[in-house]
């Protein structure tokens, strides 16, 4: 099956996608993670105004026999979590790109060009084992 | 209504079961403010409680009822002399707390069993105290952690684990407040030698180590292993679930180990009760028998009669009193049963008959083997990839297999083997059972390449279909009650 | 050979397509200067032979079908209906294993399910798990689970000195390793201001038992007030309590307790000299998440029809390995399934009977004692089933007289645990103690004080 990759994102070899919007870093999980996982059955979302350092694992997606951490692409405060993913965590199944998870006041942005763009993600997961 | 519906659904308002006697002593008025408004427990009939769980006990599969190859497990039958034994009001109605001396058979079966179990595996001194398997590996962790803080060994932190480990293993390694980490195997299935050196240094408190391991292999270079982590100032672990491949074969501590748990529950034969209880004793070497969880059971200075002992530098204790006794005593009836001979007999027979799965797996070529190329150990480790039917896979074979009115492997563990379907047929199973589940895993095979919705769909002659794992998660439903359904 | 079914023609032709010609070839990886030890273990018997010698040994125990007991402290002598012990004989029930195959193994996780639901109400709690190892393993899970539910940002417990010693011991030795304190035992008694007072921004949980190890019962309200100024200090409220007192008294989960523990071998399983024995777990659903052991839940087929599950795995350790909630394995789903047996058998109206006896013959007992010479029943709140005596001479003398002149095991002696109490014994009295039984207990300890008995301790 094709897996979607948005152009106007950047990826993490973890999996997370991020996005700037000024100095608010919003963050999800990719197609190819989602559909790595399967049926996501619970979110654990970090708590706004925790301070976290970039590569901490901050959230948490589940699904029935395995659960992902996911670790924040950059350093600085949460300001903001999904809070629907509580109660419908599926949509990240749905509609990866646009299921956000949390939202972080980035002290550093310079920490978003040790990402990939969509090409290069895309190729990093063609060496992966699936 | 049947009686297999949901137990409150059988209740009725003023039905009663059991009958108690009326008071024969004055009654003392009992406080309002204490007493509970409610208590919303089920109202039955002693015959409808008897249909009840007669009929719920239809609906599982059992070792006695068929063949369970569930691979780690070790499912061997369950001899019921041991469920007499553990039934005798001797040993099921005596207080853990009584004087010593009203209880001198239960501790001196305890001593004997310590002791047995230490000479089995080739310890110096056994606790029997740890509940289970997981919670003896914990013992086992906070053993070594002490020890090393004895020593003035500060700074070490972190523990060795294969990548092939059981999940207890570093979970264990967490709760004691350490880091696991991981090291991989070769290609033959052993830990990598080149990477356990890479990985030794004076922060590692030691290895946990499994043998034979989670691949059905035995660990060929356990003694070199064993020596460079000893060199590098660490302690051996060894996971003991396996021992039935080596009882008589070898001994643990023969090989280095300096720390080992076992599951009575596996090895020693006393039954799974559907998910516990079982009992997971530790055995250490001399130097760490001051380690121990206690108390254990140790003879007077006089030799005369059986005490409790702390042992001096006690980690403390695990559980309260002394251990699963109950099931205690079904492991040492068992052991008094075979002797010497008789336990090797079972290890070298438990290893006979996964070899000879193993040799005919490969012999009929459905399904690969990554290490067939080695002779496994008391289990094998086989793949759920049919060639010519790549949308089936190790859960649908397991499915297909509930069909056939087997217990399906062990699926998707070691995380290292892909598709995994783990397979432990134990001593007790006849050649024409093991023959019988050989032609239907064949007869599967053919099933996945020519109809292989029969496997998809399946089981469909089960007391359920597949059930949704998903929704029970989305939305927990873990209690229900009358008048009220809790969700989470 | 016992259990082995392999005939010689069979091993042989087995060996052939394997291709070796001897066993020892499927070793060849042991060492060779270590494999084939001699152990040294006794005969091998057979199943007759056994069966005498074990005879022979249980029968040199004391056991409680002979002797009156009133010996307490964490592990009771209560009745089991016959009925139980038919239902986890079943071969379907405890030859089986972990539920992992759900459809093939509804037995288990419907009884299970059932076990949870009755314990909720029993507690009045909204979640239960399948179980811990034991009452005391229990409140360390419980002190594990707070933690996390306060996301490691508070890491201080603290417990009551009422609660039982061993609780205590196993809470210490599990968090040996977890950078967790552990406060509020040093003080002397039950006295929850004192404990309150000891909660700051650190504190995650307090842990107190009702009724106490000693037998003291609090009242409801007390509970309530309790509960309410723990969490006014951000923390959250365990609740060891007992399963027979459940069926008279207030549960936790009506005065507000977080997480409720038990040891629940009172509900239908035999004293066996302390295990295998039952932790009860129960809490509230907001925290399902960071809980610990397995937990079963209820779901539908692909035919819709009704059906359970495992559910919520990746808490445990087969899934998140280090970062799983506890590093448990399994459950005590054999005594989980006498304790629904026995709740299904005896109903609301038998366990409240059952709560109602050890109530009246306790307190009968108390009286009784309390007008003995020497002797003085202590405690100035009401008790279940068990309470104070102090005694005129060390417990263990008097239980020797009570043993050698009468037959009866007396209660635990508390000069270890509880020095303050001086020589001070804990009674237990439940539902099996028959008048007669208490009535030669009272008679026994009025001539035990006697001073002219002399008596040689040979312990």
């Amino acid at each position: 099956m094709t897996l979607k990759y948005d152009p106007t994102l950047k990826y993490a070899e973890t999996d997370e996608w991020a996005r700037a919007e000024g100095d608010i870093v919003v963050v999800g999980i990719s197609d190819y993670a989602q559909d790595a996982l399967s049926d996501i059955v619970y979110v654990e979302l970090p708590e706004v105004g925790d301070e976290v350092s970039a590569g901490d694992a901050v959230a948490t997606v589940e699904s029935v026999k395995a659960a992902s951490d996911i670790l924040t692409p950059v350093s600085g405060e949460i300001v903001e979590v999904n809070e629907a993913l509580d109660d419908a965590p599926e949509v990240i199944n749905e509609d990866p790109y646009g299921a956000w998870i949390f939202k972080v006041k980035a002290s550093d942005l310079s920490e978003l060009d040790k990402l990939m763009d969509a090409a290069a993600y895309e190729a990093f997961n063609a060496t992966r084992e699936h | 209504m049947k009686y297999d519906d949901y137990i409150y659904d059988l209740s009725r308002p003023g039905r009663t079961g059991v009958d108690l006697p009326a008071p024969d002593v004055p009654e003392t008025p009992i406080p309002a403010e204490f007493l509970r408004d409610e208590l919303p427990l089920p109202e039955l009939s002693l015959p409808q409680v008897a249909r009840h769980y007669l009929r719920l006990s239809q609906k599982n599969y059992a070792v006695d009822k068929g063949f369970y190859p569930l691979g780690s497990c070790t499912m061997k039958y369950n001899p019921k002399v041991n469920e007499w034994a553990a039934r005798l009001p001797g040993f099921a109605a005596i207080h853990p707390l009584q004087d010593p001396a009203t209880v001198q058979g239960a501790m001196g079966l305890m001593y004997d069993l310590q002791q047995m179990i230490a000479e089995i595996a080739g310890f110096d001194a056994v606790s029997l105290q740890p509940a289970a398997g997981a919670h003896g590996e914990f013992t086992g962790v906070l053993i070594m952690r002490a020890a090393q803080l004895a020593r003035g060994e500060t700074q070490r932190h972190k523990i060795l684990v294969p990548d092939s480990a059981h999940g207890t293993n570093p979970a264990s390694t967490a709760m004691a407040g350490f880091t696991a980490v991981q090291i991989p195997s070769d290609a033959d299935g052993n830990v990598d030698i080149e990477a356990l050196k890479g990985a030794l240094d004076d922060e590692v408190i030691g290895i946990m180590i499994t043998n034979p391991n989670t691949l059905g292999l035995f660990e060929s270079h356990l003694v070199e292993v064993a020596r460079l982590v000893h060199e590098a100032g660490g302690l051996v672990y060894g996971d003991g679930a396996y021992l039935n491949a080596i009882m008589g074969i070898v001994r643990p501590g023969d090989l280095g180990i300096d720390v080992m748990h076992f599951n009575l529950h596996k090895t020693f034969s006393t039954p799974h009760g559907g998910g516990g209880p079982g009992s997971g004793p530790v055995g250490v070497t001399a130097e760490l028998a001051e380690f121990l969880p206690g108390p254990v059971v140790a003879l007077s200075d006089e030799g005369d009669e059986y005490i409790w002992k702390q042992p001096a530098q006690s980690i403390g204790r695990m559980k309260s009193f002394h251990g699963n006794f109950g099931v205690m005593v079904k492991a040492y009836t068992y052991i008094k049963m075979h002797g010497a001979d008789g336990l090797r007999q079972v290890s070298e027979m438990a290893v006979l008959n996964a070899n000879y799965m193993q040799a005919r797996i490969l012999q009929m070529g459905d399904y690969p083997i990554p290490y067939g190329h080695r002779h496994c150990m008391h289990e094998t480790v086989a793949q759920g990839k049919i060639s010519g039917a790549d949308d089936v896979h190790t859960l649908d074979i397991a499915k297909r297999l509930i069909d056939y009115d087997y217990h399906p492997p062990t699926i998707y563990f070691p995380l290292i083997v892909h598709e995994a379907l783990m397979i432990e047929p134990t001593e007790t199973e006849d050649k024409e059972t093991l023959d019988g589940f050989l032609e239907t895993l064949d007869r599967i095979a053919d099933e996945a390449r020519t109809h292989p919705d029969l496997l998809h769909e399946a089981p469909v002659n089960a007391p359920t279909r597949r059930l949704d794992e998903v929704r029970a998660a989305r939305n927990p439903i873990l209690v229900r009650l009358p008048s009220t359904t809790v969700t989470s | 050979m016992r259990y082995i079914p392999h005939t010689e023609a069979e091993r042989r032709s087995m060996m052939e397509v394997i291709g070796i010609q001897d066993i020892d070839e499927l070793f060849a990886d042991v060492p060779a200067d270590v494999r084939y030890p001699q152990l040294d273990l006794p005969q091998p018997m057979t199943e007759m032979e056994v069966m005498r010698e074990l005879d022979m040994m249980a029968a040199e125990n004391a056991n409680l079908r002979e002797f009156a007991s009133f010996l307490g402290a964490g592990a009771y002598n209560h009745f089991v209906p016959a009925i139980v012990d038919t239902v986890i004989s079943r071969g379907e029930f405890y030859t089986a294993y972990t539920p992992y195959q759900p459809e093939i193994s509804q037995g288990t996780l419907q009884a299970a399910f059932e076990y949870q639901s009755m314990v909720a109400a029993l507690t009045g709690m909204e979640v239960v798990n399948a179980s811990h190892y034991d009452g005391a393993t229990a409140v360390a899970e419980a002190a594990i689970m707070a933690v996390n539910v306060l996301r490691h940002k508070r890491r201080t417990i603290v417990v009551s000195p009422s609660l039982h010693p061993q609780y205590r011991q196993v809470l210490r030795t599990y968090t040996q390793g977890m950078e967790m304190k552990i406060v509020g035992d040093e003080l002397d008694g039950n006295d929850f201001h004192a404990l309150i007072d000891l909660c700051d921004k650190d504190t995650a949980l307090v842990i107190v038992q009702n009724p106490d190890f000693l037998g003291q019962l609090h009242t409801p309200q007390e509970m309530q007030d309790l509960a309410d100024a723990v969490h006014a200090k951000g923390a959250l409220l365990a609740v060891a309590t007992d399963p027979i007192a459940l069926g008279l008294l207030k549960p936790p989960g009506d005065y507000g307790a977080d997480i409720v523990t038990a040891e629940g071998h009172v509900l239908g399983n035999s004293v066996s000299f302390g295990g295998p024995y039952l932790g009860i777990f129960a809490f509230r659903k907001k925290y399902v998440r960071k809980s610990s052991g397995r937990l079963v839940g209820e779901t539908i087929d692909v035919d819709g029809k009704k059906g359970y599950v495992l559910t919520l795995s990746t808490r445990e350790q087969h899934i998140r390995r280090e970062k799983a909630t506890s590093n448990i394995c399994s459950n005590q789903a054999l005594n989980a399934l006498a304790a629904a047996a026995y709740l299904a058998a005896m109903g609301k109206h038998g366990l409240r009977k059952v709560a109602e006896l050890s109530w009246h013959k306790a307190h009968y007992a108390a009286q009784q004692i309390a007008q003995l010479d020497g002797y003085e029943v202590v405690g100035d709140k009401p008790f279940f089933k068990e309470f104070v005596v102090k005694c005129p001479r060390p417990v263990a003398e008097i239980n020797q007289y009570l043993l050698e002149e009468y037959g009866i095991i007396g209660g635990y002696d508390l000069s270890q645990e509880y020095p303050g109490l001086g020589d001070a014994m804990l009674l237990c009295v439940t539902e099996m103690n028959a008048r007669e039984e208490i009535d030669d207990l009272v008679t026994a300890l009025g001539e035990a004080a006697a001073p002219m008995i002399r008596l040689e301790v040979t312990l």
